[in-house]
């Protein structure tokens, strides 16, 4: 069996002394899985995710991700890991406003380093890739929802991330771009890309996911192949 | 509590950021207020003041004690026209020694029992009054400078060589002593055989006027005996010489005192207007759950006057703090003792504040209570789409590092923001430039006024003080004295260059009165005379003379004048003018000019360059050893030394510019703090995406660049016009025309390195919101609407 590309043991978090939004959680997702995280508002899904990305850190509990210990990270390291390990699409796109699309897209790979010919390559072919490549030069503002996904799906993968993370992807979309960033998915997953996906959309689940993984009250309630099994266990 | 109340505490709770800044703004803002406005009162009319607090003398009479009698001078004090009198104070001249045994300058020793008496009131500076015999107050002004309290001066060549203990340090606005003893005190400083002297202070009627003065001390005199008056000292000559030596610090600190004010009222107009528009899309909300427009201002009004409240009172208190040790260089550079806090003026700068913030908060809230509610929600965290995009898209094409660039295209997205950011980083270059300009046109006139470029120097008299007898005169030095000093000064290894100096009084034709000729012996262009138009003497026959002489002669440089000795007249061309702050009509001129008619000119003082790389310690010891037998002393030069009066200044400068350059950075801490705050969202994004910490804090830093950089440049610019401004207006407050040394002080490179100056200022007020941009949490940033 393959190493786990993700691995979360004992995993509980805290905020300000109150209950736990997540609770001794643990969890392991072997590399070229998709993976739905299913749960009500407040269930800890976002949690979950924001551990995963290295943007927080557990109260008590160990997370390793593609060999790394996220939380045992400093900022900038949590910073680096970030950029080379993990790419993320939000419910809101969380395009910078004031950049192109291409500007948007290669911002990742400058912030590694990355020689600018080079990024604005596979900028370029990433974007030609999400049919995306006519808005190169566009701001993000006269995209559609859909459109803006895709350019964020761009950039979350310019720096070739172990790790997609997606945080309610369709949330913001209407159902035709609801549908193009579900496909979108796929293709990546067919691709062997390792996905994450936090979403209350069932539809989404069943259609991207080859495994749900059900949160309720900061706890695994349900782990399986399906969104029915998952609701089974 | 009320509704609005509720939405003040929070206001004032939930944006903690938001309100430090406010109050540390106003605080630092009132402190630089209080002390301007402070400094500027104390410049107004400084002697003035002081001599009318401490009720100064009109006139001070010094009368031979064996030719008058205390019961003489006391009824001098009823005669017409006196309305008030000190005296009669015993008095004597004496030079004490130190504890090192070095012989200090002639003092005018009085003795008084009480600092207070109707005339002359002498406030102390330090320490206490006489209480009794053995003990001595030393003038603040006595040119050997105060001693620490504690030490002990001895009075050689007097019976038991008397020892007095100095128990404190005053200063008399009148100039009436150098220091003050207990009466019985005098008698043993007065050497046996020798006459005592009275002093007695007068304050007139009418004494505006030096003819009013004249009558006054003739009544007097008449009265009091006017075969037994030694001396006397009128306070307009006092004023004069006060004002004119404070003329030249005064528009100084009047400029600094009245930029602080100036950049207070803006900065805290810029923080309060930031901080209500920042709040606009609240307001919107406010108006969205049926707050009326009145209740939205009443809010924001007391959300901005609650900080600011605590600003000015900790910015009141600060500036109270700092003014004491400013006054008290103030009223060193004055020479008064007076020059303490005006309690109007934190009343005055309190009110202005108050008045300020409540005006620049109820402005900015009406506006934006005003604004359709709909329109106030619509107000994004984010700037309106379009603005600066032409920056970013070419910012990213700069081959520098992305954290860099996409800071460099900020300030273009707010273009409103990065004007006011701008005007705070203009106002602090421009003080820092000018107060680095007027430092060092400070200490080039200390330099040109000294004459002192000479290393070494040999003086054959020492001058006194005071309304007592004239001037000592130089000790006659004969042709033969005068030649062997000449050949063992030249003797001595390590001499490259000498020339030596005579004095005299000359007349000049069509003018009253005397002009002080200084007759040169060898070329003494290099010994520190800074030409303000023209050249100095090159032959027999020229002579440089000092503004003051071509005004009160009426003459020009290359005129002739002629100048008179013993009924002998002698022609001289004047061929420039020196830079030589004076009352008195001086004139500078080759000795050979008087060869005919002052053969026996005698050199007061030698004046010794010393080839490079001479030890000054051990030229002056060894020229000593070989001067032993002739009875005069070498000391060093006073070339680079600095005065008490420019490392005030200096301390001054560098004191009011930190505040100012602090003020500045608040300002700008405060534009970076709202951008920072409004932009959190996408920090969220950048951090995201694997923006580091440093990459955070550099992107923010470099968000100030430009504006530092254009600030500085403009603020440098601005910093030297004011120089040439005050500067000259300076000089002319002080009756000289300044020497372009003194005048033209920026050297390009400097200029350079204090451009640099707007992008340090702008630099230090992002690094706390950088910082702060570093720590937040990426999730929580995400989070934030």
């Amino acid at each position: 069996m393959a190493m786990p590309v993700i691995e979360l043991r004992d995993v509980s978090r805290r905020y300000d002394g109150g209950p736990p939004a997540l609770c001794d959680t643990s969890l392991s997702i072997s590399p070229g899985e998709a993976v739905a995280i299913l749960g009500p508002s407040g269930s800890g899904k976002s949690t979950l995710l924001n551990l995963i990305a290295g943007l927080d850190r557990p109260s008590s509990g160990t997370v390793t991700v593609a060999g790394v210990r996220v939380d045992k990270l400093t900022e900038a390291g949590s910073a680096r890991y970030r950029r080379d390990k993990i790419g993320m699409v939000f419910q809101f796109f969380n395009l910078l406003d004031d950049l192109t699309v291409i500007d948007n897209v290669v911002l990742p790979a400058q912030l590694s380093g990355m020689a600018r010919d080079a990024a604005h390559r596979r900028a370029a072919e990433l974007l030609g890739a999400l049919g995306v490549a006519r808005h190169a030069a566009a701001y993000p503002g006269r995209l559609s929802g859909g459109e803006r996904q895709r350019v964020a799906v761009a950039r979350a993968l310019i720096n070739r991330p172990t790790l997609l993370l997606a945080d309610e992807p369709t949330g913001a979309l209407d159902t035709a771009s609801g549908d193009d960033v579900k496909r979108l998915l796929n293709d990546l997953h067919a691709d062997g890309q390792t996905i994450v996906l936090v979403t209350h959309d069932l539809a989404l689940a069943e259609s991207c996911a080859t495994r749900v993984v059900r949160l309720v009250d900061g706890q695994v309630v349900a782990d399986g192949r399906t969104v029915t099994a998952g609701r089974a266990r | 509590m009320s509704a609005t109340g509720r939405v003040v505490r929070s206001g004032v709770g939930r944006r903690r950021v938001q309100t430090i800044v406010i109050g540390l703004a106003t605080m630092i803002a009132v402190t630089a207020s209080v002390l301007g406005g402070s400094l500027v009162v104390a410049s107004s009319g400084p002697f003035d003041r002081a001599f009318a607090q401490q009720h100064g003398a009109h006139l001070t009479a010094q009368f031979d004690a064996a030719k008058t009698t205390p019961a003489r001078l006391s009824a001098s004090t009823k005669a017409a026209g006196v309305t008030g009198a000190a005296g009669p104070f015993p008095t004597v001249s004496a030079a004490p020694r130190d504890a090192a045994d070095r012989e200090l300058a002639p003092m005018t020793v009085v003795g008084r029992t009480t600092p207070d008496g109707g005339v002359d009131d002498v406030p102390l500076s330090q320490g206490r009054w006489v209480t009794g015999p053995g003990q001595i107050v030393l003038s603040a002004d006595y040119p050997a400078g105060p001693s620490p309290l504690g030490v002990m001066l001895r009075f050689t060549g007097l019976p038991e060589s008397p020892t007095l203990t100095v128990v404190g340090v005053a200063r008399s606005v009148s100039r009436t002593a150098d220091a003050w003893v207990s009466p019985s005190d005098v008698a043993r400083l007065t050497a046996p055989g020798a006459a005592g002297g009275y002093q007695m202070l007068y304050r007139f009627a009418e004494a505006g006027t030096a003819a009013q003065l004249a009558r006054n001390r003739a009544t007097v005199t008449a009265v009091a005996g006017t075969e037994a008056l030694t001396g006397s000292q009128s306070w307009l000559i006092v004023k004069e010489a006060n004002d004119r030596n404070t003329a030249l610090f005064l528009p100084f600190l009047v400029a600094f005192g009245v930029l602080g004010v100036v950049m207070s009222v803006l900065i805290v107009g810029n923080v309060i207007a930031s901080a209500v528009g920042a709040g606009t899309r609240r307001i919107g909300i406010l108006k969205a759950v049926g707050f009326t427009p009145a209740q939205v201002v009443r809010a924001y009004v007391a959300q901005a006057l609650i900080p600011a409240a605590f600003g000015i009172a900790a910015g009141v208190v600060a500036g109270n703090l700092l003014a004491i040790p400013v006054l008290a260089d103030a009223d060193q550079l004055y020479g008064t003792t007076t020059a303490g806090m005006a309690w109007w003026v934190d009343a005055v700068v309190v009110a202005v504040a108050i008045a300020l913030v409540a005006l620049t908060a109820w402005a900015a809230a009406w506006r934006a209570g005003r604004l359709r509610t709909v329109d106030a929600l619509a107000v994004g965290r984010t700037p309106r789409p379009g603005r600066g995009r032409w920056t970013a898209r070419l910012s990213a094409r700069l081959p520098l590092p992305r954290p860099l660039t996409l800071g460099l295209a900020h300030p273009f997205t707010r273009p409103t923001r990065a004007t006011a950011m701008l005007a705070a980083i203009v106002f602090g270059a421009t003080t820092v430039t000018f107060a680095v300009g007027v430092a060092a046109s400070l200490n080039q006139v200390q330099v040109a006024k000294d004459h002192a470029a000479a290393d070494v120097v040999v003086d054959t008299f020492t001058p006194s003080r005071g309304p007592g007898p004239a001037p000592d005169a130089p000790r006659p030095l004969t042709a033969e004295q005068t030649a062997a000093i000449t050949a063992a000064i030249k003797a001595q290894p390590g001499t490259a260059r000498l020339y030596s100096v005579a004095t005299t009084e000359v007349a000049v034709a069509g003018t009253a009165g005397a002009a002080r000729l200084y007759a040169f012996n060898g070329d003494a262009s290099w010994g520190g005379y800074e030409m303000v138009a023209g050249r100095w003497f090159t032959r027999p026959g020229e002579a440089a003379v000092p503004g003051t002489f071509l005004t009160a002669t009426g003459t020009r440089i290359g005129d002739t004048v002629t100048l008179t000795d013993h009924g002998k007249a002698v022609a001289v061309r004047i061929v420039g003018e020196v830079f030589h702050p004076t009352n008195n009509l001086l004139v500078f001129t080759d000795a050979a000019t008087f060869a005919a008619t002052k053969p026996t000119l005698v050199a007061a003082s030698f004046h010794i360059g010393l080839t490079d790389g001479t030890d000054v310690t051990g030229y002056v010891t060894g020229l000593n050893s070989v001067l032993a037998s002739s009875g005069f002393t070498a000391q060093p030069g006073q070339s680079g030394d600095s005065s008490d009066t420019i490392v005030l200044l200096n301390a001054l400068a560098a004191l009011l510019t930190l505040m100012l350059v602090v003020v500045a950075g608040m300002g700008v801490l405060n534009m970076v703090v709202l951008d920072t705050r409004e932009r959190v969202r996408d920090l969220g994004i950048h951090k995201a995406l694997g923006m580091t910490p440093r990459q955070t804090i550099t992107m923010v830093i470099a968000s100030v660049i430009v504006t530092g950089l254009t600030g500085g440049a403009i603020g440098a610019s601005a910093g030297v016009a004011l120089h040439r401004v005050v500067v000259p207006a300076m000089g002319h407050n002080a009756g000289v025309t300044l020497p372009v040394s003194v005048t033209d002080v920026y050297q390009p490179a400097n200029l350079a390195i204090l451009g640099l100056g707007g992008l340090l200022i702008a630099i230090l007020g992002a690094l706390l919101p950088a910082g702060w941009a570093a720590r937040t949490r990426t999730a929580v940033a995400l989070r934030t609407e």
